[in-house]
């Protein structure tokens, strides 16, 4: 499996990451040099082996469902690009 | 700074603080000092801020005066380098990425918060491969670190900077990070003993992700002991991580002066063959011969899918970290793109500047194999080789009880000689990423020296839980040698 140009851009239009014509190239390069160290796992044969998710397999602890966190917005919005009355800002998304 | 100090062991340090020969705004200016002198040659900080560190340190000698014995611990004052993957309140906090070169964390990771509580001062953040993907510190935005030992080499990465921050004794200890030999192939390449314990003992909260079934914190030392003492600082139980296990609390430095005689140490044929350099395997032979002298049993072990761990990891760590930095958007902190057209504009221009060109590689690797079509073929296919390289050594475990082997193919590389090619690179961790995906502990060990002069480390690999054992091995090594105490010269 090796991918395409319009591959490279779907997957980069995926990952919200714009590339440039210019550097489109050599990107479909290193990531298809990467592919193909991890094609060979296709030609292990693993049926009926469980996937392995975690390496200590523990299920999910439940707690109590009351607040844990404190208020600490102001320190959080202190260190963001652009905030207004409490609220993040982002550019006009609708008209 | 006086010899004395630079060299000392924590226990040293501890007793010098202890009978006030010395006191931590002292000591921690000593190290200050020297951080000064020589962090412009080796770049193995990013973040200093004296005023800071020399707070702490007062507070510190301040605890001591006030002298409760409950109060005063075996690291109360002494001075330590964070990697600058762990969030520290008030301090910038960056990860080694442009996208995160203006964050000053609001809050402090645990390993962070347990330490400050033990009374250990932070010395400054150091420098480390961004996001902690790579094995050389060359991904680092903030320029590569250079190896104490031959400053035209890589320390190793991605904990390069608290590698090559304690090798230049320009910081007693570090921490470290370790998702596929982290902390232990910059060890090795250092000349230092660094731990990565069993997943799930040191919490990852305040730890910046990057794949989180593998992520894991330790500590970077002069010693085993230096490390058993400080993972039994970062080690504990915290609710803020849900894979963060309960279990009762450990003295990792109580089995260090055990005998080895009858210890059987497994070296899996797989480790042995023809990848590793021959000045490598010299020194691991060395080593596994002191060994034997110390009363140990070598035995032959097999790990046979070992072979599939670098491919199988290039999915999963790639993968998880693709989830992992969705969150770096230019909204709530960090990074954002100066000039955009709309919302997703921006979200493509702030992550397209922000992150350099290894961390994208990634993120699209990453997207692509959980993409729609592909994520059987891909994703669920490397999780069930994950367990057929953790049944390889549940396996080797019956036969052995601790296993050793390299920790890298090579000593440390030139800057720039594997930069460009990204598979080249992966395979530096060939030797250590088996034991990430099986979760448990491991360590590296100076044991020698090979080609340029430059250390070589040996890789100790635990039964799950088994972290006092691996620091009795590795102790009982330092007691009969001083590779782990030799320190590079004409810095």
């Amino acid at each position: 499996m090796s991918l395409n140009l319009d591959q490279v851009e779907r997957i980069a239009r995926l990952a919200h990451i714009e590339i440039s014509p210019a550097e489109a190239a050599q990107t479909r390069d290193r990531l298809n040099d990467i592919l193909g160290l991890i094609e060979q796992l296709q030609a292990v044969d693993t049926a009926g082996i469980e996937p392995m998710a975690h390496a200590v397999d523990a299920s999910q602890r439940l707690r109590e469902d009351q607040p844990t966190e404190t208020d600490r917005r102001s320190a959080f919005q202190a260190i963001a690009p652009e905030t207004e009355a409490g609220l993040y800002l982002v550019p006009r998304v609708i008209e | 700074m006086t010899i004395a100090h630079m060299e000392s062991s924590l226990k040293d340090l501890a007793a010098a603080l202890s009978s006030k020969a010395i006191s931590s705004v002292e000591l921690t200016t000593l190290f200050l000092d020297r951080i000064d002198h020589l962090n412009p040659k080796l770049n193995a900080f990013i973040t200093l801020d004296r005023r800071q560190t020399l707070s702490m340190a007062s507070a510190a000698d301040a605890r001591r005066a006030a002298g409760r014995s409950n109060d005063c611990g075996p690291l109360l004052g002494i001075p330590l380098a964070h990697k600058d993957i762990y969030c520290t309140q008030g301090w910038l906090t960056t990860c080694g990425s442009k996208i995160l070169s203006n964050f000053v964390s609001p809050y402090d990771a645990h390993v962070v918060e347990l330490l400050k509580k033990a009374g250990m001062v932070t010395l400054g953040k150091c420098n480390m491969d961004e996001f902690a993907m790579g094995s050389s510190n060359e991904t680092s935005y903030y320029g590569p670190v250079k190896n104490p030992w031959d400053i035209r080499r890589v320390p190793g990465g991605s904990s390069g900077g608290s590698a090559a921050a304690v090798a230049a004794r320009l910081a007693p200890a570090a921490t470290g990070t370790d998702t596929g030999g982290s902390i232990r192939q910059p060890a090795a390449m250092c000349g230092m003993t660094g731990i990565k314990p069993t997943y799930g003992v040191v919490s990852r909260y305040g730890m910046i992700a990057f794949a989180s079934s593998l992520d894991q914190g330790g500590p970077i030392a002069k010693s085993a002991e230096d490390c058993a003492l400080l993972l039994n600082a970062m080690a504990g139980f915290d609710n803020r991580d849900s894979t963060s296990l309960d279990r009762p609390a450990e003295d990792y430095t109580r089995d260090l002066s055990q005998p080895l005689d009858g210890i059987r140490i497994g070296l899996p044929k797989e480790f042995f063959g023809t990848g590793m350099a021959d000045d490598v395997r010299a020194a691991i032979d060395a080593s596994l011969a002191e060994y034997g002298r110390l009363g140990a049993r070598i035995v032959e072990v097999s790990l046979p899918n070992s072979g599939l761990s670098v491919p199988a990891y290039y999915v999963i760590a790639p993968a998880e970290a693709s989830s992992n930095l969705a969150r770096f958007d230019g909204v709530r902190y960090g990074y954002r793109a100066p000039d955009y057209l709309d919302l997703a504009d921006m979200y493509r221009k702030t992550r397209a500047q922000g992150f350099g060109a290894e961390v994208k590689r990634r993120i699209l690797i990453g997207t692509y194999v959980l993409s729609h079509g592909y994520y059987d073929a891909y994703y669920l296919q490397a999780q069930k080789i994950r367990r057929l390289i953790a049944n390889d050594f549940r396996e080797a475990f019956r036969h052995c009880d601790v296993i050793a082997g390299p920790t890298a193919p090579n000593v440390a590389f030139k800057i720039g000689a594997k930069s460009e090619d990204p598979v080249q690179m992966y395979l530096s961790d060939i030797y250590t990423i088996p034991a990430s995906l099986a979760g448990l502990p491991c360590m590296s060990v100076p044991c020698g020296f090979g080609a340029g002069n430059m250390p070589v480390g040996l890789q100790l690999i635990g039964n799950y839980f088994d972290e006092a054992r691996m620091l009795n091995l590795a102790h009982r090594y330092q007691q009969v040698t001083d590779w782990h105490s030799r320190m590079p010269e004409g810095l």
